[in-house]
């Protein structure tokens, strides 16, 4: 076993991955009908760009991008889209949201992206294929894959870590897809550590996978020329979460990702074997996402095992297709048991984040019995895999104390539900932890929301002294012009001031000329910070670039202000002369 | 949201809270049994009522507060409470003496302050410590280590008589005995330790009978430790400063200190490591914070033993320690994954920016 390092905490539960791991993978039924949330990934949700009634193939666009954090979305069935409507889709609260329906024809034509061959094709043109083809993270984060694959223009990679641990019970999809695809996932993990300039790639994957660590093994002996990233195939011992991302970097490199930070700031790359796989496909076959492998399991299925399933399909006709009896599921579970969510039904679509669907029975996972009083216990704190104290983190979470909460870093909890799982008085640690978290999310929010009313009102103001300001240099203007008009024609010894006065007046109006020469020069340098900052956010996507915006046409209001101020001053000074 | 639960699976786990106070209960039992082998059916009658006290007064408040009875008392803590409570006392307590320390236990102690999980100091120690304010005479009169089978040995009948407080507060002279640690704290500063103890101070076999108990308090503790129902944290700590600073002091003054041993066994050391220090509710948190706070314990126990005025001290040493949980636990906090090191103190973390993701 190769040398690694350790993560604090972690827990043994029940793997319980023996009995959908038995069966080979295989392929669902072709659906009579797909039901595509337009919302499939993070980010924004693509925009469709088909109509009712319309005729599309089996990896057609069918909705568009919307901005950097997001991607396409294509028809997983060849037939004639049916409606764009709201539908429920996997929520833990059992959200709707809009889905495009497509009647399938059965024939399931296809329609494929031109072929590349990624080891000659531009790293632009690839990137750009992997948002083409709607590949986003199959890990469970979904976050769109051309964004990682670019991320070498901003950080230097060295290490691209497969993450082919899966260390939560009854998930066995990469377990599976591994003994079967192993070839592709390693050609994907190539095409990958070249895109993003890593030097090697580390595989890690835990100990309870032995036929997957062949396959692996056999291809790594297979494949790959001199060229090719080193590859190293990395077994650790079981141990939940060791899946998580920075759990397991901090198992194979011994390198912790910042907090708030990403493992890209610490130069490593995570991805899951599936998401591989699939852009391997899109760029190999010209294949868009259209299908996932999805784990069917728990006591209540008579056939487990793990299917290739197109997205879209109906939850409950999988699990028919696995025998399901339905009179015994006691709960219905999308992901596992630690961080997956209970559903209400099964008449939602899979989409790209399903991993894992587990019917269960009642004696396979009981209802978990009333909350109790926090005892203090310490058994929390024994799991915790990212070294926090959850039991305090309870305790402020419950009393609405943010401040608290983020001294003892409750942006750093992975939400692994380790803590959940050992406490004995089974308070539902992780719920509470993510609900702090949306409410401090939530607040900033509202926060940023009131900044940028106040600067939308700064501008209107600016905009308003701009306006009265120039109003006073055209009146200065117009009044020096008649002065000189009178001049010219001899009248000007009438109107000469008297010489004490003049020098008194005089100083007065260089005083006033040297302060707004000074204003001048200060609201020159807020607009020149201004364009830096909206320029910078332009660059970098960070930063909400409407507020910078407004800020920066502020800073210029405000310069042409002082500008005006100073020519209304000068004029005055002249005209005083 | 975890939907899969340790004591639901068939892994080693000690169990939802209330199998967890029941351990606690259980491994109280060789002590208890020791204490009853020595010091007679005082002992049980002192446990069997504070126990009947605490689920009456923990079933009163539960009622006031509209809260599921059953289910509350199934959580056991007001049995440990009144174990602990019971075992504390002088055997044979007459029983107004243990309502009012159940009283300060279940209600001032631990309802007052919220219930279960939310009391700042640990229940029983705050009856304790009440009494031994309060009532200095029937706290400090231990009975004899007579045994339970001895003829000379108060029967059931005469126990029941005297807690029923007809027979007056104090119990007559043949029953009782000073503890060791108490005799000792009252030796003549002119007597020299070993003259002291040459003098046989204590009633025969007092010395026996208490390091007996002891030692069984302490196999009650390696149970608790064996199904990880405490951390060895704060008994580490707790009885490692005990024995460094017995040590010293016996080392530098062999004929005024008691040795180290006589710290360790002569009174309610060994329970208090095991028993009362690691009431997690009222301890410090994190694991780091454990060695301070069973240090801290260990030392002011040391401090009130020689240089106070009272001649065992855990009740004390565990309460003023419980004030400090706190502080503690805001300079103790383990260094979180992806930081550099450890946020210490009550300050905000500097300048928490938007996260990232």
């Amino acid at each position: 076993m190769a040398r690694h390092f350790d993560f604090p905490g972690g827990i043994h539960p029940p793997a319980r991955k023996q009995r959908s791991a038995e069966a080979p993978l295989r392929s669902a039924p072709l659906p009579s009908r797909v039901v595509l949330p337009l919302q499939q990934h993070i980010g924004t949700p693509a925009e469709p760009c088909v109509s009712p009634g319309q005729y599309v193939r089996t990896g057609e666009r069918i909705a568009i991008a919307q901005g950097m954090v997001s991607t396409d979305i294509h028809a997983s069935i060849s037939g004639w889209v049916r409606s764009i409507e709201s539908h429920p889709v996997p929520h833990p609260s059992g959200e709707r949201a809009s889905c495009i329906v497509i009647d399938g024809d059965d024939k399931d034509e296809w329609q494929r992206l031109p072929v590349l061959n990624w080891r000659q094709s531009h790293h632009a043109e690839l990137i750009e294929r992997l948002r083409h083809a709607g590949i986003v993270g199959l890990g469970g984060a979904t976050f769109p894959a051309q964004i990682k694959a670019a991320i070498g223009e901003h950080h230097r990679i060295d290490s691209l870590v497969v993450n082919a641990a899966e260390c939560e019970p009854y998930i066995t999809t990469d377990d599976v897809m591994l003994r079967t695809h192993a070839d592709d996932v390693v050609e994907g993990a190539r095409l990958m550590a070249h895109l993003c300039g890593a030097e090697r790639i580390l595989i890690g994957i835990e100990d309870d996978k032995p036929e997957a660590i062949n396959a692996l093994e056999a291809s790594l002996r297979a494949s790959g020329t001199d060229d090719d990233a080193p590859i190293a195939l990395r077994v650790i011992a079981t141990r939940y979460p060791s899946g998580g991302e920075k759990q397991l970097i901090k198992r194979l490199l011994n390198r912790e990702v910042p907090s708030r930070g990403l493992p890209a700031d610490i130069g490593v790359l995570c991805h899951n074997p599936g998401t591989l796989r699939a852009a391997v496909q899109a760029v190999r076959e010209g294949r868009p996402m259209v299908s996932r492998v999805v784990t069917l399991t728990g006591a209540a299925v008579n056939r487990p095992g793990n299917v290739e399933a197109r997205l879209g399909s109906l939850m409950c006709d999988l699990l028919a297709a696995a025998e399901l009896r339905e009179a015994e599921v006691s709960r219905l579970i999308m992901g596992g048991p630690l961080m997956g969510f209970e559903l209400s039904h099964t008449e939602i679509p899979l989409v790209k984040a399903s991993n894992c669907l587990i019917a269960a029975t009642q004696d396979e996972l009981p209802t978990a019995p009333p909350e109790q009083p926090c005892i203090r216990c310490g058994a929390c704190e024994t799991a915790c895999p990212a070294g926090l104290l959850p039991q305090q983190l309870y305790w402020y979470a419950r009393s609405h104390d943010h401040d608290k909460a983020e001294l003892f870093n409750l942006f750093d909890c992975i939400e692994c539900g380790a803590c959940d799982f050992v406490c004995p008085s089974h308070i539902p640690l992780a719920q509470y932890f993510r609900a702090a978290k949306d409410e401090i999310r939530f607040r900033r929010h509202e926060a940023l929301k009131a900044e940028h009313a106040r600067h939308r009102f700064e501008l209107r103001q600016a905009r308003m002294e701009r306006e009265a300001a120039e109003k006073e240099a055209r009146r200065q203007a117009r009044k020096a012009a008649i002065r000189r008009r009178s001049q010219d024609q001899g009248l000007s010894e009438d109107s000469q001031p008297t010489e004490t006065t003049d020098n008194a007046a005089n100083a007065v109006m260089e005083d006033d000329i040297k302060t707004l020469r000074i204003a001048q020069a200060a609201a020159r340098a807020a607009v020149k910070k201004a364009e830096k900052a909206l320029a910078r956010a332009s660059e970098t996507g960070e930063g909400d670039i409407d507020d910078l915006e407004v800020q920066l046409a502020t800073a210029r209001e405000n310069l042409r202000t002082t500008e005006s101020r100073l020519s209304a001053a000068r004029e005055a000074r002249e005209n005083a002369s | 949201m975890s939907l899969m639960h340790a004591e639901q699976t068939a892994i080693r786990h000690p169990g939802d809270s209330g199998r967890l106070m029941a351990w606690v209960a259980i491994a109280t039992l060789p002590g208890i049994i020791t204490l009853t082998w020595h010091f007679g059916w005082g002992v049980i009658t002192n446990i069997l009522l504070a126990i009947l006290m605490g689920w009456s007064l923990e079933a009163t408040v539960m009622r006031l507060r509209r809260r599921p009875i059953v289910a509350t008392l199934r959580d056991n803590s007001a049995l440990v409470t009144a174990i602990l409570l019971g075992a504390s006392l002088p055997p044979a307590s007459p029983w107004w003496l243990l309502l009012v320390g159940m009283i300060a236990a279940i209600i001032v102690a631990k309802h007052l302050f919220g219930g279960l999980g939310h009391n700042p100091f640990n229940p029983a120690m705050v009856g304790y410590a009440l009494l031994l304010i309060s009532f200095p005479v029937p706290m400090t009169q231990w009975t004899a280590p007579l045994g339970l089978l001895s003829s000379q040995a108060p029967s059931l009948s005469d126990i029941v008589f005297h807690i029923t407080g007809l027979s007056g507060t104090t119990l007559p002279d043949t029953w009782t005995g000073a503890t060791a640690l108490d005799a000792f704290k009252n030796k003549p500063e002119t007597v020299m330790a070993s003259e002291f103890w040459a003098t046989s101070p204590l009633p025969e076999g007092a010395r026996t009978a208490w390091y007996s108990v002891s030692l069984a308090w302490l196999a009650g503790g390696m149970l608790l430790l064996y199904q990880r129902i405490i951390g060895w944290q704060i008994p580490a700590a707790m009885l490692g400063s005990v024995l460094l600073a017995a040590t010293v002091l016996y080392a530098v003054d062999p004929s005024h200190h008691g040795s180290p041993l006589f710290h360790l066994l002569g009174g309610a050391t060994l329970f208090g490591a095991f028993f009362i220090a690691t009431d997690p509710v009222s301890a410090a948190t994190s694991r780091r914070g454990k060695l301070f706070y069973g240090a801290g314990i260990g030392l002011l126990i040391m401090l009130i033993r020689t240089s106070g005025g009272y001649p065992d001290a855990v009740a004390f040493a565990v309460l003023l320690m419980n004030f400090t949980v706190p502080f503690i636990d805001y300079y103790t906090q383990p260094r979180a994954q992806g930081h550099s090191r450890p946020n210490h103190g009550i300050k905000p973390p500097p300048s928490s920016n938007e996260d990232r993701r």
